[in-house]
């Protein structure tokens, strides 16, 4: 019995280190952001908000996130509509080679994503669509539909199949329980899915980099920054981001869980 | 007959979109990489050809070569270590710890993937550099200055911030879908513990954990962040030589060849590792 409880012990600790080595870059660099020295090292500098005042007064970092927001708004709802077509399809419907449709639903986030960059760009430049805007919204929403369509299946596993068999029956046609049943009830995962596609957008930065041309987004201007003569700023665009991401992630968490709960005692 | 065929258009309004969007901006854009690896590049411009000149030029060089041992190996190094280190915490997070908190722990897991990749790993360039966080705390207890920036030690840290949170959460997964009774029998025949974890618990959760293994081989062997901004690029690894051939070299056509050839690697090691996984235990 003591051992067994020793064991926990140790374990308790080991969970705690392993977590505080991936808490560690995310913590650090928001300490980092907040240090006045150009290269940060112990013991730190005073507190400031100076890289804070950099970014803000940098007129193409401004230009970076409205870009980030408008490849991120539409990219989200495209993925998501996609995501949502294809999880009723594979909750609805059996047909022949259903299993290499799903595949392909599922392919692409096994892609590395330097790959996928560089496919990308060399297709979107061949047919007449590389550095825009909506290069990088078709790149997101294929990165994005993999994970929308998982969502929202998991969602509809919870469906009854004959609630939408009833609908049928009391005479509305299958695009009039498509919008009263089926909708609604797959409504918090849809948005759920919006949200989490918007961050997984608002993070890419390979395939982004390769199509973007001259439209940057945000984790585009932080490679940059990378690249060139690093600074604190990189800290507080990232904590911007972080921010955001943060939020949408926390939204589509409550919405999936306040849902399943209020059914739950319901039932 | 007005009726079948109103339905078929309903079913399709729903199967289409997959479809044509991932055949048009997945599928195809993969497949015109293939093609494009075949193409010359002249004068700085790309010319539609059928030449294995790429292939010959990126098969029979060296550095290719060693570029690809190398960046095999980290992946391999980072699979293992993620996949070892992570499983004494999947352990806990599994058996030791209520439901509330399991599902706590696993969102707090999923959080990394919405910081930044590129600000975690300056963060990282900042603690591991020779005047930075952890030269400096070594030096308090009399060891460095030492820099483990610009080592296989600095990619190996990044990799391991880009996959270990996901190789936590998917081992956790596994393990705590394990049918307890599978636990239980092996205690009450007298099974000890550390036993138990080697000849029940890992054979049950095998899947899940070799799937685990395999993410974390697929996001190491594509990053080029790390290896570049951590590893120092010394030398290039395969996802760093497809950056600079498009970016700098403008040759896409062997950035293509090269591609292929970690597309091609990567599916022989998934259809190894499922195999192996779904292999019977004789």
């Amino acid at each position: 019995m003591n051992t067994e409880k020793a064991t926990s012990w140790a374990l308790y600790i080991y969970i705690a280190i392993a977590f505080a080595f991936i808490f560690t870059p995310i913590i650090w660099s928001f300490i980092f952001s907040f240090n006045s020295d150009r290269f940060p090292s112990l013991p730190l500098g005073s507190f400031s908000l100076k890289w804070y005042q950099t970014i803000l007064s940098r007129p193409e970092v401004l230009e970076a996130a409205w870009t980030s927001l408008v490849v991120a708004a539409c990219s989200s709802l495209l993925s998501t509509f996609i995501g949502f077509c294809t999880a009723y399809t594979d909750y609805r419907y059996s047909f022949l080679g259903k299993q290499a449709y799903l595949a392909l639903a599922m392919l692409p986030p096994t892609i590395p994503l330097i790959i996928m960059a560089l496919a990308m760009l060399s297709w979107l430049a061949q047919i007449g669509l590389s550095g825009q805007v909506v290069s990088i919204i078709i790149a997101h929403t294929v990165l994005g539909a993999p994970f929308a369509m998982a969502v929202i299946r998991l969602r509809l596993n919870d469906m009854d199949p004959n609630l939408e068999a009833a609908s049928w029956n009391l005479g509305a046609s299958e695009w009039r329980a498509m919008r009263e049943v089926v909708v609604p009830f797959a409504m918090p995962s849809i948005i759920a899915a919006l949200c989490l596609t918007a961050a997984v957008s608002f993070d890419e930065f390979a395939v982004a980099w390769f199509v973007s041309g001259l439209n940057k987004t945000i984790p585009v201007v932080i490679l940059e920054i990378l690249q060139g003569n690093v600074d604190p700023q990189i800290n507080a665009i990232g904590t911007f981001v972080f921010v955001i991401s943060i939020t949408l992630i926390v939204v589509a968490q409550v919405l999936m869980l306040s849902k399943g709960k209020k059914e739950e005692t319901a039932q | 007959m007005a009726e079948g065929q109103r339905r078929d258009f309903y079913a399709w309004f729903w199967r289409a979109p997959l479809l044509v969007w991932q055949l048009l901006f997945f599928v195809v854009p993969l497949a015109f990489m293939f093609v494009m690896s075949f193409w010359l590049v002249k004068n700085y411009r790309m010319t539609p050809a059928f030449a294995f000149d790429n292939w010959a030029k990126m098969l029979g060089w060296n550095i290719f070569w060693s570029s690809y041992a190398y960046t095999m190996a980290l992946a391999v190094a980072a699979t293992i270590l993620a996949s070892v280190l992570a499983f004494p915490a999947a352990y806990g997070l599994a058996f030791r710890v209520t439901d509330t908190t399991r599902r706590w722990a696993l969102f707090f897991l999923i959080i990394p993937f919405f910081t930044s990749y590129l600000v975690r790993v300056y963060a990282w360039q900042v603690v591991l550099a020779g005047n930075g966080v952890i030269s400096a705390m070594l030096g308090w207890v009399g060891l460095g200055p030492i820099s483990l920036l610009n080592t296989p030690i600095g990619t190996l840290v990044g990799y391991l911030t880009l996959s270990f949170p996901l190789v936590v959460i998917l081992q956790t997964i596994s393990l705590a879908s394990i049918d307890k009774t599978l636990i239980e029998a092996a205690h009450n025949m007298g099974c000890s513990p550390l036993r138990t974890v080697f000849s029940v618990i890992i054979p049950a959760a095998k899947v899940g954990l070799i799937v685990a293994g395999l993410f974390c081989f697929i996001l190491s062997f594509g990053d080029f962040v790390s290896p570049y901004y951590l590893g120092g690029s010394k030398p290039p690894t395969l996802s760093i030589m497809i950056v600079d051939s498009t970016k700098s070299g403008q040759q896409w056509p062997r950035a293509a060849v090269i591609a292929v050839v970690m597309i091609l690697s990567l599916l022989a090691i998934a259809f190894t590792a499922v195999k192996f996984a779904y292999r019977r235990r004789g």
